[in-house]
């Protein structure tokens, strides 16, 4: 098999190649450094590239699989990691001055799952500044462009993750979702990615920008290896108290589906909702439905979600002037260098060069919104908004299976075309923030192109439901395959 | 110490103390055992804030809590949560604490609590909270004069309970009462070990009639918490006067110069932007979980002074002594045990070591006596053997040697005289040398103490005071009878 071509193989396939010696895993991430190489220069998917110790790995698994002992789910296959989540030895920038050399000391909880099942981490992802953006253009090291067409931004903000995998430099990858941020790469990279249940995946190891909103997410070209390596990550831990239990042990995949009904709150079509998104995804809609699957679809009204955007905003910006709050210069991060100064002169002047405009942004409106006097007014009703929606939320899942939307509003943007305008890019997440203020775990999945560009549907279900959402998600991609021919560097 | 008028005088303490007992950090697996240990190794992520770390609830340091606050009479309410208390300060790693709240949604971890002074006055504890410690600053030399800031991160994250009273004290004394009773049931309840340096600070508000709000801060011991308010009291009324008004500020005690000097006068009020802390899930408290607590309790100082009362017969003045400090109480029942007069006991345990302690500023660690010195102490008076007035001077020398009381007794010959031959004797001098004092008794009784006093002073008070009187009024009756 020709050695670029084996990357295009579906992952789980690969996987199981891999596990009968038809190919090596150091094959396998070799290609992968390849392509990487290839590309990069047009994509920048990568903040750090984990070259030397990703092969020496390969090869270590390798030698295990030639000795019949036990191999990992993830079976010797290059991960790529967004570089707000820690991996021990390497620096954890989060896209910022603030952390350009900052070494971690320790794995997230997912990197230590995924060394536990064999999979090898081949480097770190770019993303927004602090994981604040929906279009990876708002990174200290320079955008990130979608492999679908490089004039375009890849979504974010763990628009480096997406486009890793979009573009085949890593066959499985992680992202952070606060208000879509795996969802809304996914979507424009045309890829599938998911946003666990809130508690499903420890956080242990993630950056903190808004900690009771975000979750980490898997990324993979098809929804069955996206299913694979959310089995690796979910799970209990001691070490995030917010983690649960409930997540299922062994999640199994049935081939014969029960009938599923999903609710289409027309509200996800309406305010800010391109033309020619709405009219993709319902066209999707109704090719599902012609085609007699076990798939019945309901038009349903959702009247909090007009409220989700602003009470999303408040809490995320909130939560990130305390998150971030730790940046200060003394242990770690950027620091003047004039050591005369006092302390509070120091961290201002740290914070003030450290951070990007829009962290500086989010952590002044966040600090006002907390402040005395507006605490009760902004803070609190972005709470009771959020108490209401989930409500509305947990009524509709009495009635259906799951919900569904467009992943993102609009098709993907030029490169440049909205950083001055920071509202415009706020109103990106009008479709995904309701899965994160309600802890539902929510998939994108590519269900068509419009002109000329990746369009994706996003089904949401009930709390640890991930199931359905892989099961329905598998008839999409079968029944609406989407042409990864089409894009620029989406294909070998 | 001098007393002062305390008219119009109102004060509220808040206090802080480490939960000492505790083997972990409130949020990490650090040790909690932190003293002693070089600058910044008794850390991990979680304790310095590094990024992507996350806290995780000490179990053990709720149930400490609990316990506390069942001591305290405090009600427990069924949610606990935590809030982040937002500032930018080097001692915290995160700039922001992890605490309780009591509005916005939050809930302290308990309210409603009181201690009960002797008098009956009720100090009420309007609420208890648990947080994390601060890391500590250190400086070259004063924080004037340094030009760096030193930060030790191995005291960040120890488990801090935080205790606030009503402004109910009206004297200094009440709040050294308040704190004694306070650090003895800590003491009980093994929680807290307040020797060790730093685990307790105190925070005092004090004000007088007419003047404002004076928040003493950073005193850092219970004992030091008197003098400092006693100091306030002088130096506000001095004030006053002079006609000078009192105005709100935050002082600093200085325990050297044993002044309190101003830090700020009233600002703003600083905005610490509290919100719940989302990386730790409310935790229910149950009724059950509250009974467990109760049941697993040990024994409090009230119910220890009651029993003390009941058991050995002691005033509960002296009971109430004894319970002050644990180690007393428990040296106390020690000593019990070889002892056939725990009244006796306990009046020299409460009463005389307590005057010795005072005297030479001494704690009865320091003393290293066993308690069988004063069971033997105890036994010599009760037994006879000693008379009570005698035996203070072994007392004092075994404070002073560490040698056992009966030892000394014999050695300085303090034994009761009670040999009718020698007493017989001893009459016949003093009778002769007081003639006038003879036939003084002889007219009124009350004038037998003279004579008494004098055999008693011959002797040093060695004499058997019951044989001696005997015999006094035999001779006294004989004379009467031959005139």
């Amino acid at each position: 098999m020709a050695k670029q071509r084996i990357l295009e193989l579906p992952v789980w396939e690969a996987a199981d190649k891999i596990r009968g010696q038809e190919i090596t895993s150091e094959e396998y991430v070799a290609a992968t450094l390849k392509r990487i190489r290839e590309v990069e220069p047009d994509v920048h998917a990568y903040i750090t590239l984990i070259e030397e110790p990703a092969l020496t790995q390969a090869q270590a698994i390798d030698k295990k699989i030639r000795r019949g002992g036990d191999l990992g789910r993830l079976a010797g296959l290059p991960v790529a990691i967004k570089d707000n989540i820690c991996v021990r030895g390497f620096t954890t920038t989060c896209a910022s001055k603030m952390l350009e050399n900052f070494v971690t000391p320790y794995d997230a909880t997912v990197v230590e799952r995924i060394l536990g099942e064999d999979g090898v981490i081949i480097g770190k992802t770019n993303l927004d500044e602090f994981a604040m953006g929906t279009s990876t253009e708002y990174s200290y090291f320079g955008p990130t462009k979608n492999p679908w067409d490089t004039s375009k931004v890849p979504g974010g903000s763990s628009g480096g993750s997406a486009a890793a995998v979009s573009a085949l430099e890593a066959a499985f990858a992680l992202g952070s979702d606060t208000g879509g941020s795996v969802r809304s790469p996914a979507s424009f990279c045309c890829i599938v990615g998911l946003k666990p249940t809130y508690g499903a995946v420890s956080r242990y190891g993630l950056v903190s920008y808004a900690n009771s909103l975000e979750q980490i997410g898997p990324f993979a070209r098809d929804v069955r290896s996206c299913a694979l390596l959310t089995s690796v990550i979910a799970g209990y831990d001691a070490r995030d108290s917010t983690s649960s239990d409930k997540f299922p042990a062994d999640l199994v995949l049935k081939r014969s589906l029960p009938k599923l009904t999903i609710g289409v709150p027309r509200e996800f079509f309406e305010e800010g909702v391109q033309e020619g998104v709405s009219k993709t995804v319902r066209d999707a809609i109704s090719r599902l439905e012609k085609a007699g699957v076990k798939l019945s679809f309901e038009e349903i009204s959702l009247p909090m979600l007009k409220y989700a955007l602003p009470a999303y905003y408040i809490i995320a910006m909130s939560e990130a002037s305390s998150n971030l709050a730790r940046y200060d210069g003394i242990r770690y991060g950027y620091r003047v260098p004039d050591r005369t100064l006092d302390w509070g002169t120091v961290f201002s002047k740290d914070r003030g060069v450290g951070f990007g405009a829009e962290v500086r942004r989010r952590i002044m409106l966040g600090t006002y919104a907390l402040s005395a006097g507006y605490f009760d007014q902004y803070y609190l009703k972005a709470q009771k908004i959020r108490t209401l929606l989930r409500r509305e939320f947990d009524g509709a899942f009495k009635r259906f299976d799951l919900l569904l939307a467009p992943s993102m509003p609009i098709l993907p943007f030029g490169l440049g075309e909205k950083m001055e305008d920071p509202l415009q890019l706020y109103m990106c997440d009008i479709e995904t923030v309701p899965a994160n203020l309600t802890g539902i775990p929510s998939l994108s999945v590519p269900c068509g192109v419009s002109e000329g560009l990746p369009v994706g549907m996003q089904l949401m279900a009930p709390p640890f439901r991930e199931d359905l959402l892989f099961q329905a998600g598998r008839l999409v991609e079968d029944l609406l395959p989407v042409d990864r021919s089409a894009g620029e560097f989406t294909h070998a | 110490m001098h007393e002062q008028d305390t008219e119009g005088v109102k004060i509220g303490l808040e206090v802080h103390c480490q939960l000492t007992s505790l083997a972990t950090k409130l949020f990490c697996s650090s040790p909690s055992d932190y003293r002693g240990k070089p600058p910044n190794t008794n850390i991990c992520p979680v304790c310095i804030g590094t990024p992507g770390s996350l806290p995780v609830l000490n179990r053990k340091a709720v149930t400490h809590a609990a316990m506390i606050a069942l001591a305290l009479n405090f009600k427990i309410p069924e949610r606990m949560l935590f809030f982040r208390k937002n500032y930018f300060y080097p001692d915290m790693a995160k700039n922001f604490q992890i605490t309780q709240y009591d509005r916005a949604g939050g809930v302290p971890f308990a309210t409603d609590g009181h201690i009960t002074l002797d008098s009956g006055k009720r100090i009420r504890i309007g609420r208890m909270q648990l947080e994390e410690d601060p890391a500590k600053l250190s400086y070259d030399g004063t924080i004037e004069s340094s030009t760096q800031t030193f930060v030790d991160y191995n005291r960040a994250g120890i488990t801090l309970v935080e205790i606030v009273t009503d402004p109910d004290f009206e004297s200094p004394r009440e709040a050294r009462e308040f704190l004694n009773k306070l650090s003895s049931i800590l003491e009980h309840l093994s929680v807290s070990d307040l020797n060790l340096e730093g685990s307790v600070r105190c925070d005092a508000n004090i004000s007088m009639a007419g003047g404002r709000r004076v928040e003493v801060k950073n005193i850092s011991s219970f004992k030091e918490v008197e003098r400092a308010l006693n100091f306030e009291i002088t130096r506000q009324r001095s004030l006053t006067s002079k006609g000078i008004k009192v105005m709100q500020e935050t002082r600093h005690w200085d325990e050297i110069r044993r002044i309190t000097i101003s830090l700020r006068l009233k600002e703003e009020e600083q905005d610490y932007r509290y919100f719940p802390e989302a990386d730790l899930v409310p935790v229910t408290l149950t009724k059950q979980f509250v009974q467990d607590v109760k049941k697993g309790m040990p024994e409090m100082p009230e119910e220890r002074a009651k029993r003390f009362q009941k058991d050995y017969h002691l005033s509960g003045e002296t009971a109430q002594i004894l319970v002050r400090e644990k180690a007393l109480a428990d040296f106390f029942e020690e000593a019990a045990k070889h002892s056939k007069d725990a009244r006796q006991l306990g009046s020299w345990l409460a009463v005389d070591l307590q005057a010795y302690l005072n005297e030479y500023g001494k704690s009865l660690e320091e003393l290293k006596l066993t308690p069988k010195h004063f069971a033997e102490m105890a036994n010599m008076v009760s037994s006879g053997e000693v008379s009570r007035g005698a035996a203070k001077t072994a007392f004092v020398e075994m404070l002073k040697t560490g040698r056992m009381p009966r030892s000394i007794s014999e050695e300085k010959g303090l034994k009761v005289i009670s040999d009718t031959g020698f007493v017989e004797s001893l009459i016949d001098k003093i009778f002769s040398e007081n003639p006038q004092a003879v036939q003084d008794a002889l007219k009124d009784p009350k004038a037998v103490n003279f004579l008494l006093g004098q055999i008693m002073r011959a002797t040093k008070g060695r004499v058997d005071p019951a044989v001696a009187n005997r015999l006094v009024r035999e001779r006294l009756a004989a004379a009467k009878g031959s005139k």
